[in-house]
């Protein structure tokens, strides 16, 4: 039998799940061929925003690359725009020439956004954001800097702005409510997501209506408001909507409203035709969430497959906002009314706001800010349209309270999901995929369930749910391993009991850990042979031979790898001082080995990017003689230690914070830690160093030296906390090493000092450096560590040592016979 | 071992000693067609791939050895190095080309295709 073909008018979310979805049933039914308008494979719009914030890049959002599409053989056409659909000949043209014939054909074409006809709309600087070119083009903006505003103060135009802002522009967003997001917010909420971005460097103006674009030289120069106030900038972006993309559909004669009509099974008034996505309307509703078009995907994967009885009921909608430290939750309706009841929880001190609202004892929406860990439970209360009258007293508290107090078992309602229900939205996993992985595969931890299924491998919301499938699916054997979580795969050890074991054991050696500790795998893993030998290492100063095997790339080469297999060399300027004749030599190394790029680091000192393994040697000995040493930038371990120029220089300065930050750096400098650990030394409260979102800073005042630790300015933005304050430059330095050491001692492999602050707490810490004998006895194992450690590891290289490590094996290659 | 003579089709090259390897590290060569990556495992047994991860082209002879795998350095795909294939959770997902590779007496013979 010749297959049926299977057309698909739309590359984008809905289009190939709909295509995974019918694979997923029935891979060899039909000959799939897919027609996308952008040039490149499918990925995941939602995650656009971040892509703009520069927290995620463009091959972190591909969800299905290439040989996706030649493993499932399947045709498809990028860059290209289909003209006609000729449904008499029932085959689709594309304006290029290229056609396909169909059997069934699907509609996801999508939406596009909406620009506002004001006047000044088509000057070369305003944008929508929707596609990749969008980000791209709001990119190539930002990094000239100046303003940027955003029509439009909905989900998307919040992350619109706070991607911007994120690149460095000043970001305005023009909204014509008085609440942002009042689809999904209700005042109070508004409120603290309001000041939540001005935090973040978004300001936002509501109630306001725009008027007119204005221009210069054909390029935007600002936003005019119909109050007369004008807002200079030089982006513009409009983030009003979107209006479902149905002209394909209208031109063949199919029934189309506010999107192409389509009956419960997805069908549109030509039975060969269906639509699925945000090009469709079912029931009057143009949906603009991802969640509805997942279910969309399957109900017509089930018609398509031949699936007896299946019918897309509609959706009900959930929202989450996409800006890094502002969680925003919202599902169902809020404006209350008749019969509806609120319930309010509201905790000033952490930017909390929770509501609830009840009609008539069951959940009717929630709106959720600072705490969202239970929107989910909120939600399935919500579309399960449980009972929760009884729950009342505690419903605001969430789930694990609520459950705990009644002596729920909170896994009862995770036993009872059906085998298709979606437990990962990101990855489309269903609680039947991951419960027959953990049985057919053995798997034990939520790890494991990552590892081969995906499930809870991105977004980690429901992370939750996938512990408790695992506890439900496991029973007893799951409950033997709660508690810490294992190093990784090779063991069911936390990191705690393999160091308190490692020091009360004596154990010496990576093999003997694993044998002491019993690990599953004959060698470790990627994961957990760096962080035993870095625990050997803390624990066996001088006596511990560092494994190089057992080291991740960086730290072995003593350089940092770069995303073409070149490295980059930092070499290190104590305090971020540095002189003409280290300039001079750092330039001439540049020149030397050709290195293409010379740049200025975060940390004050210099990067050199783009120098070929073989010639790190000899890049380094430059270096060396010189006078400069590794800078360790690619290290768990002392990193930089930043500084102002303090009492030499400064007006304001209050102590010499460069002598105290070279003194600092010269005493730690080649210490291994956990993760890497970032100093400043700020000379007054004016905190030029920025001191306060390091992992140690140190503030300097009249009075001595305030010493903060716990800040963080990578992935997650924390400022410190004030640990203690000490009078002198001596005490300073000592309670610092100390810091260094118990962090060294406790922290477990990769948590950052604000980690480890959060799990040991802040004043357990204290109440160590706060002792002075306890911080004495630290300070020494500290000092005692250094005498083993401060040995340019780019000098020793330079000797000869691990020479095999930067030789090729063999340096020609011809054909001789053997 | 006799192997190496068996199909007329294949040069084999001397490029080293197998203990030129470290045990559970590796050494890269240039090929005619690109880096050579050669592992050691802990064991001792000998691989070589190509010095690329099928994921974005990654240099795998710069990545963790352990068992009969490596980690990649860039972003973490681990690789089976008897098959070059993608293991846990990105099987299936596209393979490192392995190069033929044999030991006699100690040193290390890689095969390249005449062409």
């Amino acid at each position: 039998m010749t297959k049926q073909c299977l057309v698909v008018i739309g590359n984008g979310m809905a289009g190939c799940r709909a295509v995974e979805e019918v694979l997923k049933r029935d891979p060899d039914r039909y000959e799939i061929t897919i027609f996308g308008t952008e040039p490149r494979v499918n990925y995941d719009r939602i995650m656009l925003s971040p892509v703009l914030a520069g927290e995620k890049a463009f091959a972190d959002i591909v969800l299905n690359d290439e040989a996706w599409y030649r493993e499932h053989a399947i045709t498809l056409h990028t860059g290209c725009a289909v003209s006609e659909i000729d449904r008499e000949a029932r085959v689709v043209r594309a304006s290029d020439g290229t056609q396909a014939a169909y059997d069934r054909l699907i509609l996801a074409t999508g939406s596009d956004p909406v620009r506002l006809p004001l006047p000044g709309v088509d000057l070369a600087g305003v944008v929508t954001f929707r596609d990749l070119d969008d980000v791209e083009a709001m990119v190539v903006a930002a990094d000239a800097g100046g303003e940027a505003v955003v029509i439009g103060g909905g989900l998307l135009g919040l992350e619109a702005a706070y991607g911007l802002a994120r690149r460095g522009m000043r970001a305005t967003v023009i909204h014509l409510m008085d609440v942002l997001m009042e689809r999904q917010l209700d005042e109070s909420a508004g409120f603290l997501l309001r000041s939540a971005l001005t935090d973040r460097g978004v300001e936002t103006v509501l109630g306001a209506q725009s008027e007119a674009i204005l221009g210069e030289d054909g390029k935007v120069s600002g936003l005019q408001l119909k109050d007369g106030r004008i807002i200079p900038c030089s982006l513009l972006v409009m983030a009003v909507g979107i209006r479902p993309n149905t002209a394909l559909a209208a031109n063949c004669g199919l029934n189309v409203g506010r999107g192409v009509v389509v009956d419960d099974q997805m069908r549109t008034s030509d039975p060969d035709i269906f639509a699925i996505g945000e090009c469709a309307e079912h029931r009057g509703i143009a949906y603009g969430l991802v969640a509805p078009i997942w279910e969309m995907c399957r109900t017509l994967a089930d018609v398509l497959t031949g699936v007896e009885n299946c019918a897309y009921g509609g959706s009900v909608l959930q929202t989450r906002l996409k800006v890094s430290g502002v969680d925003v939750f919202s599902a169902g309706r809020f404006s209350g009314g008749e019969g509806c009841e609120d319930v309010v929880f509201r905790d000033a001190g952490r930017g909390v706001y929770k509501r609830v609202v009840l009609e008539q004892g069951r959940v009717a929406g929630a709106v959720l800010f600072g705490d969202v860990i239970d929107g989910g439970w909120y939600f399935d209360l919500m579309k399960s349209q449980a009972d929760v009258s009884e729950l009342r007293e505690t419903l605001i508290f969430g789930q694990a309270v609520t459950e705990a107090l009644r002596g729920v078992d909170p896994k009862s309602a995770v036993a009872a999901m059906a085998d298709s229900q979606e437990i990962c939205g990101c990855n489309g996993v269903c609680k039947g995929a991951i419960t027959s992985a953990i049985g057919d595969l053995g798997l034990a931890t939520l790890e494991d369930v990552r590892a081969h299924t995906k499930a809870s491998a991105s977004c980690g919301s429901c992370t939750p749910l996938v512990e408790k499938l695992l506890a439900v699916t496991l029973g007893d054997a799951f409950q033997a391993q709660t508690g810490p979580k294992p190093v990784c795969g090779c063991t069911h050890h936390g990191h705690e009991v393999v160091r308190k074991r490692i020091v009360s054991e004596g154990l010496k050696s990576i093999p003997a850990v694993m044998q002491a500790l019993e690990w599953t795998t004959p060698e470790g893993c990627a994961s957990c042979r760096p962080a035993l030998n870095y625990y050997l290492i803390c624990a066996w100063p001088g006596d511990y031979q560092d494994d190089k095997q057992s080291r991740f790339v960086n730290e072995r080469v003593h350089a940092n790898i770069q995303k073409d297999g070149t490295y980059s060399v930092v070499p290190r300027m104590w305090g971020g001082m540095t002189s003409p004749q280290e300039l001079r030599a750092i330039a001439d190394v540049a020149d030397k080995f050709a290195i293409p790029a010379v740049k200025v680091t975060g940390g004050q000192r210099i990067d050199l990017l783009g120098v070929k393994k073989d010639d790190l040697p000899a890049v380094w000995a430059d270096l060396n003689a010189a006078g400069m040493v590794s800078g360790h930038a690619y290290a768990k371990g002392l990193r930089t230690v930043k500084t102002c120029v303090g009492t030499d220089w400064c007006r304001f300065g209050t102590q010499d914070s460069t002598g105290l930050g070279v003194r600092l750096e010269k005493f730690m400098w080649g210490s291994w830690a956990p993760a890497k650990v970032k100093l400043a030394v700020s000379g007054c409260p004016r905190n030029c160093a920025e001191a306060t979102c390091k992992d140690i800073g140190v503030v300097c005042v009249d009075s001595g030296f305030e010493i903060h630790i716990g800040g963080a300015a990578g992935l997650h933005i924390q400022g410190t906390q004030l640990l203690t304050k000490v009078a002198s430059e001596d005490e300073a330095v000592w309670t610092i090493c100390a810091i260094t050491q118990l962090y060294r001692e406790e922290g477990w492999y990769l948590e950052r000092i604000y980690k480890w602050m959060a799990r040991v707490g802040l004043e357990t810490i204290r109440a160590q450096v706060e002792d002075l004998e306890a911080r004495k006895a630290l300070y020494d194992r500290f000092a005692y560590s250094q005498r083993f450690s401060r040995t340019d590891p780019w000098a020793e290289r330079v000797a000869g040592r691990h020479a095999e490590e930067f030789n090729p094996l063999s340096r020609r290659l011809e054909f001789e016979p053997a | 071992m006799n192997a190496l003579v068996k199909d007329p089709q294949v040069t084999w090259i001397d490029v080293g000693a197998d203990t030129d390897i470290p045990r559970r590290g590796a050494r890269r060569l240039k090929g005619p067609r690109g880096e050579i990556a050669i592992f050691r495992t802990g064991d001792g047994q000998v691989f070589a791939l190509m010095d690329a991860c099928p994921h974005k082209g990654g240099p795998l002879s710069q990545g963790i050895v352990h068992g009969a795998s490596v980690t990649c350095p860039l972003h973490g795909r681990v690789i089976d190095l008897a098959t070059g294939e993608s293991l846990g959770a990105d099987a299936g997902k596209g393979c490192a080309p392995v190069v033929p590779l044999e030991v006699r007496e100690g040193r290390l013979f890689i095969g390249l295709a005449r062409t």
